[in-house]
């Protein structure tokens, strides 16, 4: 064994030679499989197991779900419990809420996460550090504390049940603006140095330049807010009372509240479908983007 | 004409040869300003009124009796702090904070380790098993909270059936407390482990590769390598890691509004201050105190990190 491991590894080889400790070592099969594939195997089904849980659940009848014995799989997949769901709240209507609530909140929020960006890396003003520093540390302000005075102004300006009153105050981006801030830091100055001398503004820089060199970023940057917005429960919790005016989430709360009995599981799924699904979906195509704009600032 | 843009741009992008140029450009500067302000100040704007007036006005509202709705309100102080302080009820909630932090943050950062190291192993289809272990985390708490309501219900849950199929008693999770809080507990890490998972592989893949080849010519085992190579290096993940998920575990809310909305054995810090103003008992004032306490907790935790990364730069 040892004359094995002390065998040259070229760097070539270690390159294309797998994990680490993998490398050339010669190792058995059943620790690979006890110690490598069993567990991702093990993780996978528990994570997958539940969602997949609540697509059956939410194609299955009641009369499958409180029978005694476990149904695993609907007998005639049904759409049923949807058009039921749809019955007791108005699911095309929580929806399009969601929908207006989401592009308009995250469009705004990534407009000004630039537009701050910008101005911040490339415009010419005193205190900018500290101006920078005043919104990061927003970061830090946790949501619960502005939550009672936030209903009591927005209340009182007429804002409850509205649209803009759903989403005016999470507007101001902390997020946004230091991730992308992070990013013009690092773009090369030459170019924009160049276009200045041809005379263009800083608002043509920003729209010609900076932005198509950013869109990665201000990609992943957008699919964060979008994914925060539309799964945003709290604050359209407590401002939101109408029916009408309910987003999804809230709706859904609205929705257990209404069906305590256990039949009326398949609806509760069928809810919970239209909620995660599409997060899922642009989940699963757009997973890198996601994923750096979560994890970052931990790797630095 | 052209050549006052040439100064301006100069003037603009190149600070450090600001200093060549006599400041005489004042104009360009004052034009330069208002763009900064077109660009920053409605975010920085919004931020003020809807995060620093709220902070500011929160811990003004904890110092008063003041019942939600009403415009009559009564100074009293410390008066909250002190009902706070001194009511057994509080007691029981900073014991639920403390369980439910101490075991969301320690069961999503040990699991997620372990599966960060299956992960990093060369296994075929692993890139799928850390997409669907991250899924979770960016799925609707509420949705989740539904899922798992119906999997855990005592009668129709499949997990009860289960249990019941294997004669085993089944708990009644949504009566007793504690099980309740067990059951929000389970539920929080397994839809935040992936995260966990994800930033701890990032952390392993960037552990040089010499170091454990060095370390397996010496003949160290397996676990033996871990633990005095790769858990070392890691500790600065871990610390960003214990940071980050002690902060949200603070502040969850999703899935204990949607699976236990009475709070019965899982009303945390956080939830008390929603229960408290808009949980039916509509007393401001009282909410206010128990979410500025939060926020004093979280503040210290925050320094405690700010301190400690101070204390890693200088010995680095």
């Amino acid at each position: 064994m040892s004359i094995a491991t002390a065998t040259p590894v070229t760097p070539e080889a270690a390159d294309l030679g797998p994990a680490p400790s993998a490398g050339q070592r010669p190792r058995p099969i059943l620790s690979t499989i006890l110690g490598g594939y069993l567990p991702l195997v093990l993780a996978t089904l528990i994570i997958a197991l539940p969602l997949l849980w609540m697509f059956l659940g939410s194609l299955k009848t009641s009369g499958e779900v409180i029978s005694n014995e476990i149904v695993w799989l609907p007998g005639s997949p049904s759409l049923d419990a949807y058009q039921r769901a749809s019955a007791k709240v108005d699911f095309p209507r929580l929806f399009l809420n969601s929908v207006i609530v989401t592009v308009a909140g995250a469009g705004i929020k990534v407009l000004l996460a630039i537009t701050t960006a910008y101005g911040l890396v490339f415009v010419r003003f005193p205190f900018k550090k500290i101006i920078f520093m005043g919104i990061l540390v927003a970061l830090m302000v946790p949501s619960q504390v502005s939550l009672l005075p936030n209903y009591l102004m927005i209340a009182g300006l007429g804002g409850a049940n509205t649209y803009w009153g759903i989403i005016l105050p999470g507007l101001g981006t902390a997020f946004g603006t230091f991730l992308l801030r992070q990013h013009f830091l690092s773009l090369p100055g030459e170019i924009l140095e160049a276009a200045a001398i041809d005379g263009a503004g800083h608002f043509r820089r920003l729209w010609s330049i900076v932005i198509p060199i950013s869109t990665p970023t201000i990609a992943t940057v957008a699919l964060v807010t979008v994914v925060n917005e539309w799964n945003d429960y709290l604050w359209p919790l407590i401002i939101t009372s109408n029916d009408d005016m309910m987003t999804l989430p809230v709706g859904l709360t609205l929705l257990k509240n209404l069906e305590g009995d256990p039949s009326s599981y398949p609806i509760l799924m069928a809810g919970a479908v239209v909620v995660i699904l599409p997060v899922l979906i642009v989940f699963m195509f757009l997973q890198r983007y996601i994923v750096a704009g979560l994890t970052q600032g931990a790797v630095k | 004409m052209q050549g006052g843009q040439i100064g301006v741009a100069s003037g603009t992008l190149a600070p450090t040869r600001a200093g060549l140029r006599p400041p005489r450009m004042t104009k360009q500067r004052v034009r330069e300003a208002l763009i900064f302000l077109a660009m920053v100040l409605p975010n920085a704007a919004l931020i003020a009124v809807f995060v620093y007036r709220p902070l500011l006005a929160n811990m003004y509202y904890s110092t008063l009796d003041w019942t939600l709705g009403s415009d009559k309100a009564r100074r009293v102080g410390l008066g909250n702090y002190v009902e706070f302080f001194t009511s057994a009820e509080s007691w029981g909630v900073l014991r639920t904070t403390l369980i439910f932090t101490v075991a969301t943050v320690g069961g999503s950062i040990v699991l997620g380790l372990l599966m960060a190291t299956v992960l990093n192993r060369q296994l075929i289809g692993r890139g799928f098993a850390r997409a669907t272990v991250f899924a979770p985390y960016v799925l609707s708490g509420v949705g989740i909270g539904l899922v798992w309501t119906f999997i855990f219900d005592p009668i129709t849950g499949v997990l009860s059936m289960l249990l019941r199929g294997g004669g085993l008693p089944v708990p009644q999770w949504f009566l007793d407390p504690n099980l309740s809080l067990l059951m929000v507990i389970i539920v929080y890490v397994w839809k935040n482990l992936g995260y966990c998972a994800v930033i701890y592989l990032a952390g392993m893949q960037a552990i040089p590769r010499d170091l454990i080849e060095a370390a397996a010519i010496d003949g160290a085992s397996r676990f033996r390598t871990f633990w005095s190579i790769v858990w070392p290096l890691l500790s600065p993940t871990s610390f960003f890691l214990l940071m980050t998920t002690l902060l949200s575990s603070l502040q969850a809310f999703d899935l204990i509004r949607i699976m236990t909305p009475l709070g019965n054995g899982t009303t945390t810090l956080m939830y008390d201050a929603y229960l408290q103003a808009f949980g039916g008992y509509n007393r401001a004032g009282f909410s206010a105190t128990v979410s500025t306490i939060l926020f004093v907790i979280l503040i210290v935790l925050t320094v405690v990190q700010l301190r400690f990364i101070e204390k890693r730069v200088h010995y680095a």
